[in-house]
Parts: structure tokens; sequence; C-alpha cells
């Protein structure tokens, strides 16, 4: 047989392998940037996170007023109601809560303090489950079986029991005066701590994947130390999935903050976030003073369903079995 | 079979005994019991007594044992807020919870799984997309935001349903409280058991639904069109019942879940059952009532899992023939 | 003459993707004779399962039959509506697919699968569809049939189930009988029973087989006509033994050169046709084998060649067009000719 044939058959199937365009082409003709224009509701739900953030971000900048400054709040203004009814005034667009404070401006601070706990929770939690998931997959032996068991346990309780016990633990160890200087740290790790199993386990099964690989034995061979393995090389290889889990965790993470919050046992009043916010307003739903509970609470739904909509879209994107 | 069983049973009790070790830490080191039970004005003389007289001093091996012991005796010691035992409060309000759990559950299987079958048939008519526009919702929003805006449209502004309390109860024998014999009973069970079951729900529709079009796509399914089958024998006949084995299991997982989450819904509703009593043992550092609620709660699901697993051995027949077959 | 039992025209699939339409089948025809068996041949993705798919109607979507037609013992199939194809599937064709574990519902005991495909075509009793069902187990050879006859799928060897699987395809007694791969998941040993049951079972029926595979033993051993597929367009098509052994189209040529044999030089290297076969979206002009041909021409790589006969084949190849074969160059014509190609005779006189 002849291979002068070889150069037609280059030219004409391998013509577009040779060329490799820029990263901004390539990003523009990947499957997933067409299914993410595709979707018009996946780049709403974009634009919305990124306005969110961006609006908590800045909230200092762009508040109307600063509601937790106690110098510019006054009792008189308390409980207006939304700028376009009767009685509203047009300096609190959302109307005024029992101290007086802005209920738009709360909303934006709320928020910065939900996204944040949420933010340091999925990374508290991403951390502890990547390192603990590296170390079981890749040590294996007794370590493996301790951890394993570990979230075997953990696994059989929801997360939201598991936040309030580690709550109610950190409350009674920290006692009652030095718990309110902590209370964020405890929040960031009662919640991280509820979630780092799904990571671990991710990470666990594809580091017994990739450690039968060939990189891997090359890089013992040489002799590297395992911890070296482990971080360095193992850890971008096993890294796709957790990032799809973080993103589907950061909603799950701003609810169950909010929602320890509404139970009294998360972000305290004098700094609250959307979550206290709805607690507080809770007691005066049936009075009469709606909006004080309604518009966090549909900061926070717009917020959830933004952000749950984002990571459905990115899990289905970036799992080839629905391509 | 049997051996199954056994080994389920084994690791059922491993999962209690982590469990009660960690409840006992709590119950022993967090915070000083003793300093919990009495006044402040009790001498440090009556305090050592005291805790001589309940054993703190003993080696903590003992104590344990006798932790374990008492507990078994459903035996959980004081509450620190009540001063009242611990199991005679949970033993209270346990029936609340449980009716309103097994309601929600009722509700989450009743409207979830005929959704997801719907919306996995039928990928692309309107009322597909409203169902799934329905789970999105369902699962994004968090549960006491549900609550509460079910509260603020129906009761505060169409007065149809109450909003809190349980309505009027009926004893039973003493032992069980329920309100599903009376009239403000059963309504008052309305909007708790949706706003507890909506997630469930959504988390079942999705669920069938992915099973459904899984196994819609499966070589069997094919084979079956192949043959000639009718389109009602493959989806009812086949289908169905390949989708249901999984989903019922997980969804008998899920019964635990929803007992959990009975906590923030029954903070919005003000319903009186285990939740509540728990959530303000967390914000008042009850540590007796925390402990006990845990060990009840790994108890629950331990029981549920087991009974599942055992359910989806009976169900799969290639689990269940290959077992016998060794 | 009599009908063919399956009669393909023109067939034309085609598979809409975002980056525009891919053509998976290319202006195929072919018939099938009654009671014989053809043989479809292969690389994999050249199109041999989805003609099956296409012809039973169980294209998976967005592939879509986009011309041609397609006739069942002279009747056309392809443009029924999906109730009509309902019926038409298990009673007057029946399919067979690879895997047998996959093709059986594993939560049916196979006793039950039975009788439910026996009673969807014909009117019987539950007992009567029962004791059907046991003599059909006995005959694809299963042992102990009425005890296995409430056995799960699960419980069967890998050849056992296909014998089963067999089974379910035929007890509505089609007219045409569609294996596809039947035997690849199977052990060695037991493929060659399998094929035998299949050919003795459908020649007891008078059923047509369309055999798809990609194993030429297989075909040279049970097919009475072959048909190779390349890229989705027929490459030829003739008697087994014919094109087995003479075979009239280079990629068939190719094929056959490189099937292993027992005899000869073991030493010798393996021969391979260069290059691959192209992906769908990416075929080129002319004739879709030309840049791996070793008689490739001018007209080749501009022209799509037609059907031509070529002794008792046909093929798809400008060799033998008598108004294109004389314009290649004398040398490619002499080298075909010599490798036992048989020019068309306008061809042939120019070199001699």
């Amino acid at each position: 047989m002849t291979y002068a044939t070889d150069q037609e058959s280059k030219t004409a199937a391998g013509a577009q392998d040779d060329m490799r365009p820029g990263l901004a082409r390539r990003i523009a003709d990947s499957d997933i940037w067409y299914s993410f224009t595709r979707s018009p509701l996946t780049m709403i739900s974009a634009a919305v996170t990124i306005v969110f953030m961006l609006s908590a971000l800045f909230a200092p900048l762009i508040a109307p007023h600063n509601p937790f400054d106690p110098a510019t709040i006054s009792i008189m203004d308390s409980f207006y109601p939304p700028a376009w009814e009767a009685d509203g005034d047009p300096r609190f667009l959302l109307g005024t809560d029992d101290q007086g404070r802005d209920v738009l401006s709360a909303i934006l601070y709320g928020m910065r303090i939900s996204l944040a706990v949420g933010f340091a929770s999925v990374i508290f939690a991403l951390v502890v489950g990547v390192t603990l998931g590296l170390l079981a997959g890749y040590l294996g032996g007794w370590v493996d079986s301790v951890i394993m068991r570990i979230a075997d346990v953990q696994l059989t309780f929801p997360a939201i029991l598991i936040a309030l016990l580690i709550n109610g633990v950190a409350r009674a160890m920290a006692g009652p005066q030095s718990y309110d200087k902590v209370v964020f740290a405890v929040l960031v790790l009662s919640i991280g701590l509820s979630f780092w199993v799904q990571y671990a386990r991710t990470v666990r099964g594809s580091v017994l994947v990739e450690a039968n690989k060939e990189y891997v034995l090359a890089a013992r061979l040489i002799g590297l130390r395992p911890l070296t393995i482990m971080f360095k090389h193992v850890l971008p290889n096993v890294l796709g999935p957790v990032l799809v889990i973080a993103t589907i965790n950061l909603a799950l993470a701003i609810i169950t903050e909010a929602t320890l919050s509404f139970l009294g046992v998360g972000v305290p009043p004098t700094e609250p976030s959307l979550g206290t916010l709805i607690r507080i307003g809770n007691d005066f739903l049936f009075s009469g003073e709606w909006w004080i509970t309604i518009f966090p609470g549909i900061a926070l739904a717009v917020l959830a369903l933004a952000v749950n909509l984002l990571g459905d879209w990115l899990r289905d994107a970036l799992n080839p079995k629905l391509r | 079979m049997i051996a199954f069983a056994i080994r389920r049973l084994f690791q059922a009790l491993g999962v209690m005994i982590v469990v009660a070790l960690i409840s006992f830490m709590m119950f022993r080191f967090v915070g000083d019991p003793v300093n919990q039970l009495v006044g402040v004005d009790t001498s440090p003389a009556q305090r050592e007594a005291l805790r001589q007289a309940l054993g703190l001093n003993d080696p903590v091996l003992l104590q344990f044992a006798r932790f374990v012991a008492k507990a078994a005796q459903f035996d959980f010691g004081i509450s620190y807020q009540f001063k009242q035992p611990v199991a005679s409060l949970i033993a209270s309000r346990l029936p609340a919870t449980l009716e309103l759990s097994f309601m929600s559950a009722l509700f989450a299987l009743a409207v979830g799984v005929p959704m997801g079958v719907y919306t996995g048939l039928y990928r692309n008519t309107l009322l597909a997309r409203a169902f799934l526009a329905i789970s999105l919702i369902g699962v994004s929003l968090p549960t006491f935001l549900i609550g509460i805006l079910l509260i603020f449209i129906v009761s505060v502004n169409l007065g149809w349903l109450p909003s809190f309390g349980r309505g009027d109860v009926v004893s039973i024998g003493g032992v069980w409280t329920t309100g599903l014999l009376t009239k403000s009973g059963l309504q008052s069970l309305v909007l708790p058991s949706i706003t507890l079951g909506l997630f469930q729900m959504t988390l079942i529709m999705r669920l069938v639904r992915g099973e459904m079009m899984e196994v819609l796509r499966t070589d069997y399914i094919k084979f079956a069109r192949a043959r000639g089958l009718s389109r009602r024998a493959i989806n009812f006949g086949h289908a169905l019942k390949n989708t249901l084995v999984p989903v019922i299991t997980i969804t008998g997982l899920q019964l635990g879940s929803i007992i959990a989450f009975a906590v923030i819904t029954e903070t919005v509703f003000q319903w009186p059952g285990m939740g509540l009593l728990f959530l303000q043992a967390v914000q008042n550092v009850d540590i007796p009532i925390m402990a006990a609620y845990l060990l009840l709660i790994a108890f629950l699901f331990v029981v549920i899992n087991f009974i599942v697993d055992l359910l989806y051995v009976a169900v799969d027949p290639r689990i269940r023939l290959d077992g016998a077959a060794r | 003459m009599t009908t063919p039992t399956l009669s393909v025209r023109n067939l034309r699939v085609e598979i809409p993707t975002r980056r525009g339409v891919l053509t998976a089948i290319d202006d195929l025809s072919f018939d099938i004779a009654p009671g014989e068996v053809l043989g479809m041949v292969g690389e994999s993705g050249a199109g041999k399962s989805i003609t099956g798919s296409a012809i039973i109607g169980l294209l998976e979507p967005p592939g879509r039959v986009a011309g041609g037609e397609i006739r069942l013992a002279g009747e056309r199939i392809d443009n029924l509506s999906p109730d009509q194809m309902r019926r038409v599937r298990g009673r007057r064709i029946g399919m067979i697919f690879q895997d047998p574990l996959t093709s059986l519902n594993p939560l049916y005991r196979i006793g039950d699968q039975l009788v439910e495909t026996i009673l969807t075509h014909e009117r019987l009793s539950t007992k009567a569809a029962r004791a059907k069902g046991i003599k059909l187990l006995e005959e694809v050879g299963i042992p102990a049939a009425e005890a296995r006859f409430s056995a799960y799928p699960h419980q069967f060897s890998g050849g056992m189930r296909q014998r089963v699987v067999i089974a379910l395809a035929l007890c509505a007694d089609p007219e045409l009988v569609i294996a596809d791969e039947p035997t690849t998941a199977l052990d060695v040993s037991v493929q060659a029973q399998i094929i035998a049951l299949l050919k003795r079972l459908c020649a007891d029926r008078g059923a047509s087989v369309m055999l798809i595979t990609h194993d030429m033993g297989v075909i040279a051993e049970t097919a009475d006509r072959v048909c190779v597929l390349y890229a989705g367009r027929l490459a030829e098509i003739g008697p087994v033994r014919a094109v087995v052994k003479h075979p009239q189209h280079p990629y068939t040529k190719g094929l056959m050169a490189a099937i292993p044999t027992l005899v000869g030089d073991p030493d010798a290297t393996l021969a391979q046709i260069p290059g691959s076969m192209p992906r769908l979206g990416a075929i080129p002009a002319g004739c879709a084998f030309n840049p791996r041909c070793d008689y490739a021409f001018e007209t080749c790589r501009t022209k799509r060649p037609g059907i031509y006969g070529a002794g008792t084949s046909d093929a798809s190849c400008f060799l033998h067009s008598p108004a294109d074969a004389p314009s290649a160059p004398a040398e490619v014509l002499r080298a075909a000719d010599r490798s036992g190609i048989v020019l068309a005779s306008e061809a042939k006189e120019t070199i001699t």
C-alpha cells in the first residue's frame, strides 16, 4: 500500500486541528458558551447574580442610608410603608422597620453578610473536603477508613441539623459573653462543616482513579514525596467536578445561613443578614407592616433562585452524558 | 439475605455508638452540668456533693456506659431550662412532629410522583414546563421563606387557614395526641405540611423525572419498542416500574430528612413539636435536650435506613437472588 | 420476479446538529429477497446500525429519514404514522440488538416478557401464550425451558440470554429480522452457535435476515449476499463468495486484504488501509474513499460515483463506469486490472 495519499488525507480532515485559535475564540466556539447563550434564563440568572454581588460589594457606596449606624436612624422614622403607598416617604423607598431603619439599605447591607458568609462557608467546606478527600484517596488504609466512616455517619443527618448542633456546642463552649465576638466564625464553621463530605467523596473517587494513572507512577518513581504528588499533580486533575459542587453549594450555603439566622442562631440583629431581617420582620407580618419581611424575603428568593439556576446550568453544561 | 441483614444491623449499631459517644461528650464536657442545674447561691460544697451524687467524678468509660444504659431506658436526664425529665418533654412533643412529618411525606409523594412521571414522558408540553418551573422554585427557596409567604398569602390576606399552632387535638390512650380528628386540627396541618413537604416534593419530582428519562433511553426499552409493544405497556409497564424502584427507596430515606427539617417549619408555624423544643435548646444551651434529640434522630434515621435497605433487597430481584445463590 | 421482502431506494438519513446537518446515510439502495440473508458490513460509524434503525422506524431523534423509500413486501413503510409503524414492528419486522444483558428488562421474569410480547401480536389466552412461550424457548435451545420460564434475565449466561432475545424477536413470525451485531458481545465459542441458530430459525420460517456486523468472518459463513458501507454510502454489494474472493471496490479490496490469515508468512506485516474513514462532517468531495484509494484519479476527486455493474456484484467506483473509467491514467488501470478488478470493457480496451 502506498502512503502518497497521507498528505491529502491530512489536509482534508486535519486542517481544523492544525490552527489553534486564541482563547477568546475557543470560548466563543465552545459547547459551554453555546449552551449559555442559548438559554435566556441562564443569562438572566448570571446577570442577576452579578448585579446582586456588585451591589452587595458596594453597599456602603450605593445604599441611601446606613441602617446600622445608630447616629443616622431615628425612632421617629419607624414603620413607614413603601414609598409608593399613601403614607410612604420618598426617602425610604421600601419603607422602614420598627427602629426607623431603611429597608432597602438594610437589604443591601444584609446581602453583603449573606454572600460573605455563604462564600466563606463554601470555601471552608471546599478546603476541608478536598484536603480530606485527597488524603483519604491517596493514602488509603486506616486514614481512608476513618475519614469515610466519619463521612458516612455525618451523611446520615441533614446539613441543617449538623449546623444547628455545631452552633449549639460552640455557643456552650464559648460562653454567652464571648459568643458575639466569634459568631461569624462559628457560622462559617457550622455551615462549612455540614457540607465538606460531598467534596471529600468526589475528590476521593477521582483520586482513586487518578492514582493508577501513569503520571502518578512516574512522579513516584522520580521520588517525589506523597504530599507533593497529591497537591501539585493529582489535585489539578480532580478540580473539575469540585467546581460544579461548589457552585451548587453556594446557593445551599446562602439558604442555610438565612435559615440559621431566621431561627435565631445565626447572625445577630446588630449586623443582620437577609435571614435575620426576615426574622425581625416576621413579628410584624400580622399587624400589617408586611414590607419589613417581604422585601428581604423577595431579595433572598431571587438571589437563591439565580445562583441555583446558574449552578444547574453549569452542571448540565459540564455533564457529557446530556450533550 | 440473612447475612446482608446482619451486616447492616452491625453497621447501624456502629453508627449509633458513634452518635452516642458524641452525644455523651456533649452532655458531659460542654459546659458544666452541675452549674447548669443549680442556682447561683449554691455553695461550692453542695456543688461538689451534687457532682459526686451524679457520678461525675467516676472514670469516663464508666460514665459512658451509664449514659448508654440510661439512654436505652429512655432516661436522658433533666432539662436545664424546664427542670423536667427530658424524656417526658420529648414524648409529649413527639406526636406533633411525627404527624406533621407523615402528612408532609404523603403530600410530597402524592404530588411529586405524578408530576415527575408526566414531565419525564412529555418533555415539552406547557404543563411540563410549568411543573419544572414550580420545581425550581421549590428547590431554591428556603423552607422558612415558603412558610412565611404561604402565611402571608393564605392566612393574612385570604384568611382561609390558621397560621400557628395545632388546633384542637384529641388524646389517644394518654400516649398520643392527634390533630387528625378535628376540623381545626386538619386545617392547621395544611400549610405546615405543604411548607415542609414542598422541598421534598420537588426533590421527588426531579428524581422521578431523571430516572424516567434515563430508563426511556435504555436498551430494553428500545427492544420493547422493536417488539411492537404498545406505548402504554412501555411507559407504564416497563418504564414506570424500573423508575419507581430506586425512587421508593430514596424517598424512604427522605422521611428522616423531613423529620429533621421539621425544626424550621415548627418555628415558622409555632408548631409544638420536637423541632421547636430542639431549637429552644440550642438557643438556651440546654445540653440534655440537645443530646437526647441527637440520639433520637440518629435512632430514627438508622431504623429508617435499615428498613429501606431491606425494602430495596425485596424489590430488586438481582440483589435478592444473587444473595441467595451465594 | 418475486417481490423482495425489503426494498430500500435512495435512502437518506440526516442528523441535524448545531454545526449543521450531517448526512449519516446518503443515497443507499438495496434489496433483500425472501428467505435471503444479507450481510451489512462496514467500520464503526459507517452507518450500518443507523440503516437498521431507520428501517424499523426507531431512529434516535434528532436523526430522521430525509429521503428515499423503504418498502416491506412491496408496501411503503417509511411514511407510516407512528401507530401504524408500531404495528409493523415485532409482527412484520423483528430486531435483535447487540447486548443481550441490557436488552432484557432486569425486573421482569423472561416468561412474563415473552407472554407480554406474544399477547401484543396474537389473540390468545394467557395459558396458550405461556405454552407458546415455552415452546419458543425450547426452539431456541434453552434447556429445561419450563423451569427457566420464571427465571430473571441475570440468571442466564450471555449466550442463553441472546437465545431468549431471539425468541422474543421471532415470536410473532416476522418476515424480516434485523440483527444488529448479535454476537459482538458474546464469547467467541458461543458466537457460531448463535449465528447458526438465527440462520436456521429464519430459514424455517422463511424470514429474510439483515445481518449487521463488522466481522467479515461471520458474513462469509452465514450470508448469501453482502453489502459494504463506507461513510454512509454504498461501496459494494454482491454475492458473498464474489465479494470476499474477488472484491471489486478498492475499499472492499483493502478490507479483505486486512483480514489476517492462518496461511502465508507469519512474519509479514499486517496489511492496512492508510488513513481512516472520514467523520460525517468532513467527507471529502467526489468519492468518499478517494484520499485513501490506490487507484484514485482526477474524476474521483470531483464527481461522486454512481453504482456500476462489476461482474456479479455492483460497486460504487469509477473504475467500473463505462463513461469515466477510460479517462483514468493507464498505470492506474493496469494496476487495477492486475489486482483482479474487473474494469469496464471500454476502459480495458485502452490498456490492451
